[in-house]
């Protein structure tokens, strides 16, 4: 497998969220604007690709191995729970309003399931820059996959996107209110509760089965005529 | 506090601001383990164990080790080891005492660590400022609440697994939405306090 490939089944064939659904627990609850989706995939990004770097390092010299090999799990923990520190930290002192709007979900990515999956299924047996790689492109897929979930709740239920609007001048902004005025229906608040939440995620995976059973299907009809 | 307050704090825990429903935490499990119901019943009582152990040594250690020696900051890193390290130590004790009760939770102990309800509790338990009425309180209900709501879910699961779902709705997705309506019925339970 080559380095493009490795990066890329992060984002697609393996996408974390909508594949495997592994880390559901924050994709659900802090997905109710863009701006927290963003700011929690870029937590999750920088614990990832460094844990999984450590972790290959850790691992990469044989005898090392064998010496951490039963003890791994909770070595494993410590050095994400300590990467995982630093970006609360971090998030409390330069963007208190993003810390704040996430909550008990920043310390809770310790407990995200990609974060220890991809240390035990990838960077434990992987050299230190394929893991670096893959933990850039299954961060990276994993923001993708919240940046969709949040872009239709918020949408649906604010009627307008804004990202980083109290911070600068002229925000990036996406306003449907118009056109839902046009039509005569208010925003759908509905989306911004957990119901919202388990509505969205729910038919975002089915639309993407439909399509997986799309493609199965034409791939077996091919094989037929063949 | 007093004692209604403590039984307002108790029905909002378990109900209102119920753990899965509310507050995501612990949605994992929810998914993972809900498709029998013995299973769902026995990851249940494991996580109400482990979260009301776990909520009372994280306090304690908390209160009268980290905030007296000013290391508020290491407390993430010391509440994992400690979750792990109990979950670790409860499986041992069930092991050795009851064989029985070992045999039918053994293999959700283990999965318990990376519940994020347990680290859940044990920050929110921080960050809210509870005493220790409060905490036993808030640690012995939200557990309750997830086993509540894990229970019915996979009743409902038993039947849906049989029902004519759509193609493309199989499996997580129709999971999902009918979590969203069992949400929708939980919320309603706001107007009661």
């Amino acid at each position: 497998m080559n380095q493009k490939q490795n990066f890329f089944k992060g984002i697609i064939k393996e996408n974390p969220l909508f594949v495997t659904v592994l880390g559901t627990c924050p994709s659900l609850a802090i997905t109710t604007s863009l701006e927290n989706a963003i700011g929690m995939g870029i937590a999750v990004f920088f614990v990832l690709v460094l844990s999984n770097l450590i972790i290959s390092l850790l691992t990469v010299n044989p005898k090392m191995k064998e010496l951490v090999k039963p003890v791994r799990i909770p070595v494993y923990i410590v050095v994400i729970a300590t990467l995982v520190t630093i970006v609360e930290m971090v998030l409390h002192a330069f963007l208190v309003d993003l810390y704040n709007s996430l909550g008990v979900f920043i310390p809770l990515i310790v407990v995200n399931c990609i974060i220890l999956g991809r240390a035990e299924a990838f960077a434990s047996d992987n050299k230190p820059v394929d893991s670096v790689v893959d933990g850039m492109g299954m961060a990276i897929g994993y923001t993708l996959a919240l940046m969709s979930i949040s872009f239709f709740r918020e949408l649906l239920g604010r009627g307008l996107i804004t990202v980083w609007g109290e911070k600068s001048a002229n925000p990036i902004q996406l306003n449907l209110l118009p056109i839902f005025e046009f039509i005569g229906i208010e925003p759908i608040n509905m989306f911004l509760k957990p119901v919202g939440a388990f509505l969205t995620f729910g038919f975002i995976l089915a639309v993407l089965a439909a399509i997986a059973n799309k493609k199965a299907a034409k791939m077996a009809s091919e094989v037929k005529q063949a | 506090m007093s004692i209604s307050g403590l039984i307002s704090l108790a029905f909002t825990a378990m109900i209102i601001e119920n753990v899965i429903l509310n507050q995501f935490l612990g949605i994992c499990p929810f998914l993972g383990v809900s498709k029998k119901r013995s299973s769902a019943v026995g990851m249940g009582v494991a996580v109400v164990a482990v979260i009301l152990l776990s909520g009372i040594i994280t306090w304690s250690l908390y209160r009268f080790v980290l905030s007296p020696l000013k290391m508020e900051y290491m407390q993430t890193i010391v509440f994992i080891l400690v979750i792990a390290a109990l979950v670790q130590m409860v499986e041992l004790i069930l092991k050795k005492t009851s064989p029985a009760l070992y045999k039918a939770l053994g293999i959700y102990l283990p999965l318990i660590t990376t519940n994020c309800a347990v680290l859940g509790v044990a920050l929110i338990n921080i960050r809210k400022d509870y005493n220790f009425a409060e905490m036993i309180v808030f640690s012995l209900f939200i557990p309750l609440g997830f086993l509540l709501v894990i229970t019915i879910f996979s009743m409902l699961r038993e039947k849906i697994d049989t029902a004519p779902v759509p193609k493309a709705f199989k499996g997580t997705p129709i999971a999902l939405i009918t979590a969203a309506i069992l949400a929708m019925i939980f919320s309603r339970f706001g107007g009661l306090i």
